[in-house]
C-alpha cells in the first residue's frame, strides 16, 4: 500500500470531494434510521467506511461521456454522477416516482441520461455487462470508460474472471475496483482467497493491477485518474483493490458480532470522512466549522428529501402486472 | 431460392447485418473458422473482425458483453457453439437480460442463438432441448423454427426485436431440411403459429423437430383414414394461444409434441391452456408426446429409446382418435 503526499486536487476539488463523501455518509445514516423506524424495507446495505472509494473513483471519470456501474456500497458515486437526493430516496423506498416503478429497489436502478447502470443482487453479473457497454462504443470508434465494482466476496465469482479476461483480450477501457472490506457477509478474507493481494490477479489477465488504501479519497482519485488515462490511451483495463473495513454488518439485520471489536476500533481511526475533514482543516482548505455547516445543510436536505419521498404513495399494484417485455412498452 | 435450414439462418443474419450497422456477432470460433457448424462461413471476410468477434470460451462474458452492448444501442447476436453451453451463461440471460425491461424499461435487443436438439449421436452435453427453462425465466422471448423460411423470417424478426430472444436452431434440421426461402429482407413476426397441414380429426401442436415428426406421422395415418392437422407454434414466447385453441375447437382432439423431456416441458403448458379454454370442445384427453425424463444418451440404441419419434406420435394420435 502507498500513501498520498501532496494533494493532487485543487481546493475546489477537495471541497467537492468532501461534500460528496458527506452526502454518502449522511445518506447511509439516514437509511439506517429509516430501517430502524420500519420505513425502509428489504436490505439496507451500509457503505460506512467506503465513502472514499466510491467518491474518489467516480470523481476520476468524465461523467458526460464515461459510464458508472455501481455496486451496493457505492452510493457516493451516484451523487458524483449527478443523481438527486429525491430520486435516490424514491428509488430506495420504492415509492411512486421510483425509476423502477416498484419492480425493484435500492441502487438497482438505471438512469441512462446520467450514465448510471445499477447492479443486480448476483455479485459479478454486471462486470461483463460493463465490458460490453464499452465494447459497443469501441465498435463505433469511441472510447467510453466503464467503471465498476465488486467486493472481496464477489471477486470469487466466475463471471469476474470471464469479464476481466475478455476485457483484457479486447483491450477494453474497463476499470474494476475490488472493494476489499475484509468480510464477505460473515466470511473473512482468509476463507475467501489465498493470494496476498487481490490485485495480484491482474498479471494473470495481462492487465495493470494495484492495491491501495481505500480510506484516502485523494489516493483513490489519483489511482483512478491513472487508470482512466490508461483506458483512454487504448492500453486496456485496470484492476484496483481498495482496502477498507466494512463498519456495519452485511446489511442492517446483521449484528456483525463475528468481527473483532479491536479491528473496528483500529479502522475507526482511519474513518475516511473524519480524516479528510481534519486534513482539509490542516491544509486550510475548509475549517472544521465550515465542514460542520456543510454537513448540517446536507443532513437538512436529506431529511427534506425523505419527507417528500414518504409523502408519495406506493406504486399502483398494476405496475407489477405489466412491462415484462419492451414490446408492451412505449418505445418498445 | 432453395436453401437449407442452416443457410436460411445465415442469410437472415447477413441481410440484417448489411442493412443495420448496429448488428454484430460474438461467439466462439465464428470468425476465420466460420463457426462449428460453418453457419458464419464467409462472414469475417464480408463484415470484418469488428463485427464478427471471436471470443474466449466464456459464455458469461459473451452473453454479458452482448447485454452491455445492447444497453448501449447495438443489436448483438451471441452464438452458443452448442445451446447446451448456455448453462454457462445462464445467469446473464435469466438474471440480467430477462429482468431489464421490467425493472428499467430499457431495451436489451439481443439474440442468443445456437444449435440444440438430439438425434444426431452426440452426447448428453451436445443434444439438450432447454427451451422451456427460458420460458419459465420470464422476460425472454423463445423461438424454435422448424422450416428454412421460418428460420430466416423469425431470425430477422428476433434481431429487430427490442427484447432479448433465445433462438433454438435444431442441429438435426440444419442440412436435412431444405425449402423455398424468400430472398432479401424477410420477416416472420414472433408470436404467430403456422398451420402446416390442415386436417379434421386431430390437432398436433408442435414446434421444432417435432413438426417434422408430426408430418411423418400424418402421412402414415392418412393411409388409415385419419386426417391430422398440424399447428407449428414457431415461438414459445410469445405463444399464439388463439391459433392453438382455434385448431382444437375445430378438430376436437389434441396431441402436443416436442423433442424436449416431458415433465414440466412446454407441452404441459399447452395442454393446460387447451384443458382450460377448449374443454367443452374436446372429445378425448389431451396427450403429450415428448422425450423420456433423462439426459439425451450417447449410444444410438439408447438415444432412439429416449427421444420421441413419428411412430410413437402416430400411435398416440390413433389412441386419441379412437377414444
Amino acid at each position: 500500500m502507498t500513501k498520498s503526499k501532496a494533494s493532487v486536487c485543487t481546493p475546489d476539488q477537495q471541497r467537492e470531494l468532501l461534500r460528496f463523501m458527506l452526502m454518502a455518509r449522511e445518506f447511509d445514516t439516514a437509511m439506517l434510521r429509516l430501517y430502524r423506524q420500519g420505513k425502509a424495507f428489504g436490505g439496507v446495505y451500509s457503505q460506512l467506511g467506503n465513502e472514499a472509494v466510491s467518491v474518489g473513483s467516480a470523481y476520476a471519470l468524465d461523467r458526460r461521456n464515461d459510464v458508472l456501474f455501481p455496486m451496493h456500497r457505492n452510493i457516493g458515486g451516484h451523487f458524483v454522477f449527478g443523481q438527486s437526493l429525491d430520486q435516490l430516496m424514491l428509488n430506495h423506498l420504492a415509492r411512486n416516482g421510483s425509476q423502477m416503478r416498484g419492480t425493484d429497489g435500492t441502487g438497482h436502478y438505471a438512469d441512462p441520461a446520467l450514465r448510471i447502470y445499477g447492479n443486480v443482487s448476483h455479485l459479478g453479473a454486471m462486470i461483463p455487462v460493463a465490458a460490453g457497454f464499452s465494447l459497443a462504443d469501441k465498435l463505433r470508434g469511441i472510447t467510453t470508460v466503464s467503471m465498476t465494482y465488486i467486493g472481496d466476496g464477489g471477486a470469487q465469482v466466475g463471471e469476474v474472471h470471464e469479464a476481466l479476461n475478455f476485457a483484457s483480450v479486447h483491450k477494453l477501457p474497463l476499470i474494476l475496483i475490488i472493494e476489499n472490506n475484509q468480510y464477505a457477509y460473515s466470511t473473512p478474507n482468509s476463507m475467501e482467497f489465498a493470494c496476498e493481494n487481490l490485485s495480484d490477479r491482474a498479471i494473470g489477465y495481462g492487465m495493470h493491477g494495484v492495491t491501495i488504501d481505500g480510506t484516502d479519497v485523494e489516493l483513490v482519485y489519483a489511482t483512478c485518474v491513472e487508470a482512466v488515462d490508461r483506458a483512454r490511451r487504448g492500453d486496456g483495463p485496470t484492476l484496483i483493490e481498495t482496502r477498507t473495513m466494512r463498519m456495519r454488518g452485511h446489511a442492517e439485520h446483521d449484528d456483525f458480532a463475528y468481527v473483532p471489536k479491536e479491528l473496528l476500533e483500529q479502522w475507526a481511526k482511519k474513518d475516511p470522512v473524519e480524516t479528510y475533514i481534519a486534513l482539509l482543516d490542516k491544509r486550510k482548505v475548509m475549517s472544521r466549522d465550515e465542514a460542520t455547516v456543510l454537513r448540517e445543510q446536507i443532513l437538512a436536505d436529506m431529511i427534506a428529501a425523505i419527507d417528500r419521498a414518504l409523502e408519495q404513495p406506493w406504486p399502483n399494484a398494476e405496475e407489477g402486472l405489466k412491462n415484462v417485455f419492451m414490446s408492451e412498452q412505449v418505445g418498445g | 431460392m432453395i436453401m437449407t435450414y442452416l443457410e436460411a439462418i445465415a442469410d437472415a443474419i447477413r441481410v440484417e447485418m448489411r442493412t443495420d450497422k448496429s448488428v454484430f456477432m460474438i461467439g466462439e470460433d465464428i470468425g476465420a473458422y466460420g463457426g462449428a457448424f460453418k453457419l458464419t462461413k464467409g462472414f469475417l471476410d464480408e463484415f470484418g473482425p469488428q463485427r464478427i468477434i471471436d471470443a474466449p470460451i466464456s459464455e458469461s462474458a459473451i452473453i454479458g458483453a452482448a447485454i452491455g452492448a445492447a444497453l448501449n444501442g447495438m443489436r448483438p447476436i451471441a452464438e452458443m457453439q452448442f445451446m447446451d453451453f448456455v448453462t454457462n451463461g445462464f445467469n446473464q440471460l435469466v438474471t440480467v437480460a430477462g429482468t431489464t425491461a421490467y425493472r428499467w424499461s430499457i431495451p436489451v435487443p439481443m439474440v442468443v442463438r445456437g444449435p440444440s436438439g438430439g438425434g444426431v449421436g452426440a452426447n448428453p452435453f451436445h443434444s439438450r432441448n432447454s427451451e422451456a427453462w427460458f420460458v419459465h425465466a420470464t422476460g425472454l422471448k423463445v423461438v424454435c423454427p422448424a422450416f428454412p423460411d421460418d428460420a430466416k423470417g423469425l431470425m430477422a424478426a428476433s434481431i429487430r426485436d427490442n427484447d432479448p430472444v433465445v433462438f433454438f436452431e435444431h442441429k438435426g434440421l440444419y442440412r436435412k431440411i431444405k425449402g423455398e426461402v424468400p430472398e432479401g429482407e424477410y420477416i416472420v413476426p414472433l408470436g404467430k403459429a403456422r398451420t402446416v397441414r390442415e386436417g379434421k380429426h386431430c390437432s398436433v401442436i408442435a414446434y421444432g423437430s417435432a413438426v417434422h415428426m408430426a408430418l411423418e406421422a400424418a402421412a402414415m395415418l392418412e393411409k388409415e383414414g385419419i386426417d391430422v392437422e398440424i399447428v407449428d407454434i414457431r415461438t414459445l414466447v410469445p405463444f399464439d394461444e388463439d391459433s392453438v385453441l382455434a385448431s382444437v375447437r375445430k378438430t376436437g382432439r389434441a396431441v402436443v409434441a416436442h423433442e424436449a423431456v416431458m415433465t414440466a416441458g412446454f407441452g404441459g403448458e399447452i395442454a393446460a391452456r387447451i384443458a382450460d379454454k377448449a374443454f367443452q370442445w374436446l372429445d378425448a384427453p389431451v396427450k403429450r408426446v415428448a422425450a423420456f425424463d433423462s439426459p439425451t444418451p450417447f449410444a444410438p440404441t439408447l438415444e432412439k429409446a429416449v427421444l420421441p419419434n413419428a411412430e410413437v406420435l402416430a400411435h398416440t394420435i390413433r389412441r386419441v382418435c379412437s377414444f
